[in-house]
């Protein structure tokens, strides 16, 4: 392929056809304060494994938003349970029983959603 | 001489099913334990532990002790239904022992040794017997009343809840009510016709027989009765029941010393076969006091248990404060059972904390760990952190930063493997420092490394170390002029047994006042960890209901010993809340390193600037 120096940016359209909201809605049942989330990063802030790696809950819950469950699934073990992102988490939302939720779910789901991602 | 007539039938058959099943099912328990725990009760049952478990079955299973002492109305109700059934049996034994010559009879002819001989003559005993017979039909009838009562008006009795029943415990109540009604009428009816009784079936069968034709309603009120006592028999086993007879083995097995292990042996069985649904645990739980939440409390789930349907919300949505395990007259381990039952339910995973890095530990005498809670409450770290350099101890501020769960919320719900692979993580690094003693100012945290760390070094929460600190000089505080209340965080209190400690250390800086429900009665904040289920507004209306009554005498401030109640509190309460370090961290007397005894007054005035208020 020739090379003009420069590329094209990758499609960053939200398909809702190839990436189903499943996944939240079934956590929004689960876990209903998740639908109080304005995504303002506290949780982040205070959490644990965030100090180690990229974990982030906000992400998570926007991802999920969106249909893309992918990074979630694979990062979402890392949490350690500490509370920390309940206790300050400025909306309420009942954030270990979201992981715990999401955990769930996507353990049961596993092989479907394996197969909707093409993996 | 044989003594028979059919309608003994089903009584004997009920009693035959009743004892074999029994039989086969204890066999089959104490069979399966684990090998420890098997060994543990064959080393006991030649021990006097044999004796002073027959003492205690006599005690609970018979007297019922523990509910007497919770509630006087409702011990009276079993103690007469379960002492006065046992004393009819072996009354009735005796009588027919001594009338029959000591010629071994089957099992019924006790039982319906009236009908048999409705007026024995010459049988010199008989006006004794038969008044102790009354008398202690008596007393089980008063006992039934009360248990009608109790399910008609449980408020009677003092309870506000009393237990939802399920199908096979109506029938065998319906026909445990049966059961004594049925032999007052019987004995009553054979009086009439025949002669014989006493004070109770002689009177009650002279009335009867004024307008019943009496004669004709003998044999079908002795068939009813012998109806009623095999229906029993035969729902036993299957209905609640099932706690009458297990509650035995229950006791012996304890005795010996087998417990709970992590995961569901057979001694849960026998513990929730031992559950004798009577719903005291009910009341003290917050989550139906406060919240208004039903069906989870500890005697649902050990019904789900025992049923095979348990619902993981429901078993997730538990405070694990250890208030029902504390009320509970059986004694069952239920924070052990739920806990091994969330484990049971949840994914075990390994590997998934490998991005922990193993980090470096510093030499130092004492670690200081201050917990993921403590985190969130700066105040209460820098007051600890400060004490200890006052006291000029060489410490390691362990997790001071990238701080790594002690691992109690994951095992708290469940998620056994992943919690000991942070464990791991962190048992290394203390280890690696070479400390002695290890200090964390979180009781969540300090009852997992007391009880699951496998340590060998002490650990401590800071109360118990700063009370040690200032009992040997090396803090000196002044006493202030200020009223406080402790508040017992459940996993110090009731979870590690930790009461005495900080009241002291308290009592030496402030003036405590007493709360209505403390120590082993001390009430949840509403924060804890351990319930993932439970709604923000569900857990502020058990918050605003425990600041109501540690706040009910007006202090000036509302002390604990856990930064997760702290946090809790301070949002809903009016009065200050603080952590027992900042308490004393505002008491410090500033004192000079050289002259650490002869602190003299002058220098006692130069305080810190008092934090409290």
């Amino acid at each position: 392929m020739n090379n003009f120096g420069y590329t094209i940016t990758r499609d960053r359209q939200i398909d809702f056809d190839k990436l189903p909201r499943d996944i939240y809605r079934e956590l929004c049942q689960k876990e209903p304060s998740v639908k109080a989330c304005i995504s303002c990063g506290t949780c982040g802030a205070t959490c644990s494994a965030a100090q180690f790696t990229d974990f982030s809950l906000r992400k998570y819950i926007l991802l999920l938003r969106r249909g893309d469950h992918k990074e979630v699934a694979q990062n979402i073990d890392k949490c350690m349970f500490c509370g920390k992102c309940q206790l300050a988490c400025p909306m309420g939302v009942n954030t270990r029983n979201v992981i715990h939720s999401i955990q769930q779910i996507i353990t049961s789901n596993l092989i479907t959603l394996n197969e909707n991602a093409g993996i | 001489m044989l003594v028979f007539d059919w309608f003994v039938l089903p009584f004997t058959l009920g009693l035959v099913y009743l004892v074999v099943t029994l039989l086969v099912k204890y066999f089959r328990w104490v069979k399966n334990l684990p090998v420890d725990e098997f060994a543990k009760v064959k080393k006991g049952v030649l021990s006097t532990k044999t004796f002073s478990a027959i003492r205690e079955v006599f005690l609970e299973s018979l007297l019922h002790r523990k509910i007497f002492k919770v509630n006087p109305l409702l011990g009276y109700m079993h103690t007469s239904l379960a002492f006065g059934w046992f004393l009819l049996i072996l009354i009735g034994n005796w009588e027919s022992r001594i009338f029959y010559h000591g010629h071994v009879s089957p099992p019924y002819v006790p039982i319906f040794f009236r009908f048999f001989n409705p007026h024995p003559v010459g049988f010199k005993l008989e006006a004794m017997f038969s008044f102790l017979m009354d008398l202690t039909l008596l007393v089980v009838l008063s006992g039934v009343t009360l248990a009608w009562l109790k399910r008609m008006r449980s408020r009677f009795f003092g309870m506000k809840k009393t237990t939802v029943l399920h199908m096979g415990d109506r029938f065998a109540l319906a026909s445990l009510w049966f059961i004594f009604p049925m032999r007052f009428l019987a004995e009553s009816f054979t009086s009439g016709a025949y002669g014989g009784g006493h004070f109770l079936t002689a009177n009650s069968g002279a009335f009867f027989a004024g307008f019943l034709p009496v004669e004709s309603l003998v044999y079908p009120a002795w068939w009813a009765y012998s109806l009623a006592l095999g229906t029993f028999f035969v729902a036993l086993p299957m209905s609640r029941y099932m706690h009458i007879p297990t509650e035995i083995v229950l006791i012996f097995l304890r005795k010996y010393g087998v417990s709970e292990q992590s995961i569901f042996t057979s001694y849960t069985q026998v513990e929730i076969n031992s559950c004798s649904r009577c719903g005291i645990c009910i009341d003290p739980c917050q989550l139906a006091s406060s919240a208004n939440i039903r069906g989870v409390q500890s005697v649902y789930h050990l019904q789900s248990i025992r049923n095979c349907a348990v619902d993981n919300d429901k078993s997730l949505n538990c405070l694990m404060c250890g208030r029902c395990d504390n009320v509970c007259p059986v004694g069952i381990d239920i924070a052990s059972i739920r806990k091994a039952n969330r484990k049971q339910q949840a994914a075990q995973k390994e590997n998934v904390y490998r991005y922990v890095p193993e980090g470096n530990a510093a030499k130092a005498d004492v670690i200081f760990f201050a917990g993921c809670m403590t985190h969130l409450q700066p105040s209460v770290k820098k007051a600890m952190t400060g004490l200890l350099k006052h006291a000029g101890i060489s410490y390691w501020f362990m997790d001071e930063s990238g701080s790594v769960c002690c691992g109690r919320p994951l095992m708290l719900a469940g998620k056994e493997a992943q919690a000991r692979e942070l464990m791991a993580n962190n048992k290394a690094k203390i280890v690696a420092s070479g400390a002695k003693l290890f200090v964390t100012s979180c009781p969540i945290c300090y009852k997992v490394f007391k009880e699951e760390y496998g340590l060998n070094i002490e650990v401590m929460h800071h109360s118990e170390y700063l009370l040690q600190l200032v009992e040997s000089k090396k803090i000196l505080v002044n006493r202030q002029d200020v009223k406080a209340v402790y508040h017992d965080p459940c996993e110090l209190g009731r979870g590690a047994g930790i009461y005495a400690q900080p009241r002291q250390l308290l009592k030496s800086v402030v003036s405590l006042q007493p709360v209505s429900q403390d120590k082993e009665n001390a009430l949840c904040c509403g924060g804890s960890l351990a319930n993932i289920k439970i709604s923000n507004p569900e857990r502020k209306m058990i918050t605003a209901d425990a600041v109501s009554v540690l706040t009910a005498n007006n202090p000036d401030v509302l002390v604990t010993g856990c930064p997760m109640c702290k946090r809790t509190f301070a949002q809903a309460s009016s009065v200050r809340v603080l952590d027992i370090a900042e308490v004393l961290s505002g008491a410090l007397v500033l004192k000079q390193p050289t002259a650490l005894i002869k602190v003299k007054n002058e220098e006692r005035l130069a305080i810190q600037p008092v934090l409290i208020r």
